[in-house]
C-alpha cells in the first residue's frame, strides 16, 4: 500500500489568482491621461490650453502688421501663456490626489507608488506634446488665412526652433510636477511655482553679487534662448544647471516624499 | 485571508497601535470593534500598505499588500467613502478603477446595479452624493475586481436602516461563498448582527478577540417569565443556579438548558437571551475611557 504525504490543507500557500497581472505602465499612463480630462476643472484647463494659441493667432490676424503675419510669429508667442498653464496641469495631476483624497483609492490599487508617479509624468508629457501639435496646427491655419488676406504668410520654420519649443514646454510641465510632488498641496504648489522663480529673478537683478549665479540658476533667464532658433553651448550648460535645481531636485525629493507619505 | 502580526504604529509620543495581532479566515466575517480613536483605521491602513508600520507586519493571502501585483483583484478596500474626487461622476470613479485593474467596462455597470445606484445616480457627480450614496459607491468600488477579501472601515456610516440590512446580507453572502471580510465599527450592535468573530481594540491594544457567540455568551443567559417564582422553582429542579438581575434572572449556562428547564416545568417565558454583559460592559468601559481622553 502506498501512502502519499500530502501537505495539510491549511499549510498550502495560497495560489495567486490567475489572470491577475500587474497593470502595465502603458495602462497606468492611459488612466492618468483619462484623469486629466474627466472632471470639469481638468477638461476646461485642457480646453483653455488649446484655445490660447487660437486667441493669439486671431489677435495677430486682426492687429499685426502684414509683414509680421508669419508661421513663426503665430507659433512662438503662444509658447509663453501655454507655458504658464501646462505646469498648473502638472501640479494638479499630482496634488489633486491629495486634496480630493483619491490617493486612498489610487495607491490602494497600485501600491507601488513610483509607478503611479511615472505614469503621471508620462501623461503630462503626452499632454504637452499634444498642446504643441495643437499650437502648430493653429499657427498653420493662421498662416494660410494670412496668405489669403494679404498678410505675409511665410512658412519658414527651422527644426531647431521646434526642438527648442518642445524642450521649453517639457521643462515647464516637469517643473510643475516637481513642485506638486514636493509640496503635495495645490494652492501652495501653484503659488510657489509662480512666485519663487520671479522672486529669484528680482533678487538676482538687485543684488550684484547674485548676478553671476542668477545667470546659471534663474530659469526665466536660462530658458529665454529656447524661444529662438539658436542656443549656444554655454546657454545649454546654463539651462542644464538651472534645471538641475528647479526640475531634478524637486522631482527627486518629491518622489521620496510621495513614497513615504502616509495616505489617509 | 488576512494575517496581522504584532503590528504597531507610533506617531511621535503617541502610540496609536500597540502590538496588534489577529487573523481573518476565509468564510468568516470579522468585526473590528473599538471606540473612535482606538486605532482601527490606522490598523486597516497598515494592512493595505497605505501607512508604514513602526513594527510588525500584515499579510493578505500570505503576502504583504505592497507585493500584490494587482491588489484590486484580490482584495476590496473601502477605507473612507468620502475619499472620491468630488468632480467625477460615480460611473467615472468606478471606470478609472476598472481601467487600472484591467477590467471589462461591463463590470462597472454590474457593480453599480449590485449596490443599488441607478443610471441617474451614476451620472451625477460625487459632490452631489449623500453619505449613504458615497458608501454604496465605495462598496461598488471594493467589489469591482471580484476580490476574495474585503476590508471595510465603518461601512454602515450614513446608510439608512434598510441600507444597513442590505449590506449585512451582502457581506454574509460574500463570506458564505468563501470570502474573507474584515469590517470595523464603533458600534457593537452593528457588527454583532453579521460578524462571526470579534476583535476588540481600545487605546491601540487588543482587549478581547474570539468567536462572537463565546464572547457574548460569556456571562450566561438572561431569562424572564410571567411567574418568576415558578421559573425559580423550575431552574432549581433542573439543577441550575439563578440570581436576580435588574431585568430578570441571570443563569450561568446556555440559553438552551434554561429554555428546556422552563419547558419541562411548563413555565411561560417572556424573554430568553444570552446576557452578553461581559463584552458589552467591556465595550462601554472602553468607550467611556476614550470619551474622557477626548475631553481632556
Amino acid at each position: 500500500m502506498t501512502t502519499t504525504t500530502a501537505p495539510h490543507a491549511s499549510h498550502v500557500e495560497p495560489v495567486p489568482r490567475t489572470g491577475v497581472r500587474r497593470p502595465s505602465l502603458l495602462r497606468l499612463t492611459a488612466v492618468e491621461l483619462r484623469k486629466l480630462a474627466d472632471t470639469r476643472a481638468g477638461l476646461w484647463l485642457l480646453i483653455i490650453i488649446g484655445l490660447t494659441t487660437a486667441v493669439i493667432v486671431t489677435l495677430q490676424l486682426g492687429y499685426a502688421a502684414d509683414a509680421d503675419q508669419t508661421f513663426v510669429n503665430f507659433f512662438v508667442p503662444s509658447l509663453l501663456p501655454v507655458g504658464v498653464l501646462l505646469p498648473v496641469l502638472g501640479i494638479l495631476s499630482i496634488t489633486s490626489e491629495w486634496s480630493q483624497r483619491t490617493a486612498l483609492v489610487t495607491y490602494a490599487l497600485v501600491p507601488r507608488r513610483e509607478r503611479v508617479v511615472a505614469a503621471k509624468l508620462a501623461a503630462v508629457v503626452v499632454a504637452t506634446l499634444a498642446s504643441l501639435v495643437t499650437s502648430l496646427a493653429v499657427a498653420a491655419a493662421g498662416t494660410l488665412i494670412a496668405g489669403v488676406t494679404g498678410g505675409s504668410g511665410r512658412w519658414e520654420f527651422g527644426g531647431a526652433l521646434l526642438l527648442h519649443s518642445v524642450v521649453f514646454q517639457l521643462v515647464n510641465v516637469l517643473m510643475g510636477v516637481g513642485f506638486g510632488l514636493l509640496l503635495l498641496n495645490t494652492p501652495l504648489a501653484i503659488v510657489t511655482y509662480l512666485l519663487l522663480p520671479t522672486v529669484w529673478s528680482i533678487i538676482g537683478g538687485l543684488v550684484p553679487a547674485l548676478g553671476e549665479p542668477a545667470g546659471w540658476l534663474d530659469t526665466s533667464r536660462t530658458m529665454e534662448p529656447l524661444l529662438s532658433d539658436s542656443v549656444t553651448a554655454d546657454q545649454w550648460a546654463r539651462l542644464g544647471v538651472s534645471l538641475l535645481l528647479w526640475v531634478v531636485v524637486p522631482l527627486a525629493v518629491g518622489l521620496v516624499r510621495t513614497l513615504r507619505r502616509e495616505v489617509a | 485571508m488576512i494575517g496581522v502580526e504584532n503590528l504597531s504604529k507610533r506617531y511621535g509620543r503617541h502610540q496609536a497601535v500597540d502590538d496588534v495581532s489577529f487573523r481573518c479566515e476565509p468564510g468568516t466575517v470579522t468585526g473590528f470593534l473599538g471606540p473612535n480613536g482606538a486605532g482601527k483605521s490606522t490598523t486597516l491602513r497598515m494592512i493595505c500598505g497605505l501607512t508604514l508600520p513602526t513594527a510588525g507586519r500584515a499579510t493578505v493571502g500570505g503576502r504583504p499588500y505592497r507585493e500584490l501585483e494587482n491588489p484590486g483583484r484580490e482584495i476590496g478596500v473601502l477605507l473612507d467613502a468620502s475619499a472620491q474626487h468630488a468632480g467625477r461622476t460615480g460611473r467615472e470613479a468606478l471606470g478609472v478603477a476598472a481601467q487600472t485593474m484591467g477590467l471589462d467596462r461591463q463590470e462597472v455597470a454590474a457593480k453599480l446595479e449590485l449596490v443599488g445606484l441607478d443610471g441617474a445616480a451614476a451620472k451625477r457627480r460625487v459632490r452631489a452624493y449623500s453619505l449613504g450614496m458615497r458608501q454604496r459607491l465605495g462598496l461598488a468600488l471594493a467589489l469591482l475586481g471580484d476580490p476574495r477579501v474585503l476590508i471595510l472601515d465603518e461601512p454602515a456610516n450614513g446608510l439608512d436602516p434598510e441600507g444597513i440590512f442590505w449590506m449585512r446580507g451582502l457581506l454574509r453572502d460574500f463570506a458564505d461563498r468563501g470570502g474573507t471580510v474584515l469590517l470595523s465599527s464603533h458600534l457593537l450592535r452593528e457588527v454583532e448582527a453579521v460578524a462571526d468573530r470579534l476583535v476588540v481594540i481600545g487605546g491601540g491594544r487588543i482587549v478581547a478577540q474570539g468567536d462572537k457567540t463565546e464572547l457574548l455568551a460569556g456571562n450566561g443567559t438572561l431569562v424572564r417569565a410571567r411567574d418568576v417564582e415558578a421559573l425559580r422553582r423550575a431552574l432549581a429542579a433542573a439543577g441550575l443556579t439563578a440570581r436576580d438581575a435588574p431585568d430578570g434572572l441571570l443563569v450561568p449556562t446556555e440559553t438552551e438548558a434554561v429554555g428546556q428547564a422552563a419547558a419541562d416545568a411548563g413555565v411561560v417565558l417572556t424573554e430568553l437571551r444570552p446576557a452578553g454583559g461581559g463584552l458589552e460592559q467591556l465595550f462601554l468601559t472602553l468607550t467611556a475611557e476614550s470619551t474622557k481622553e477626548a475631553g481632556k
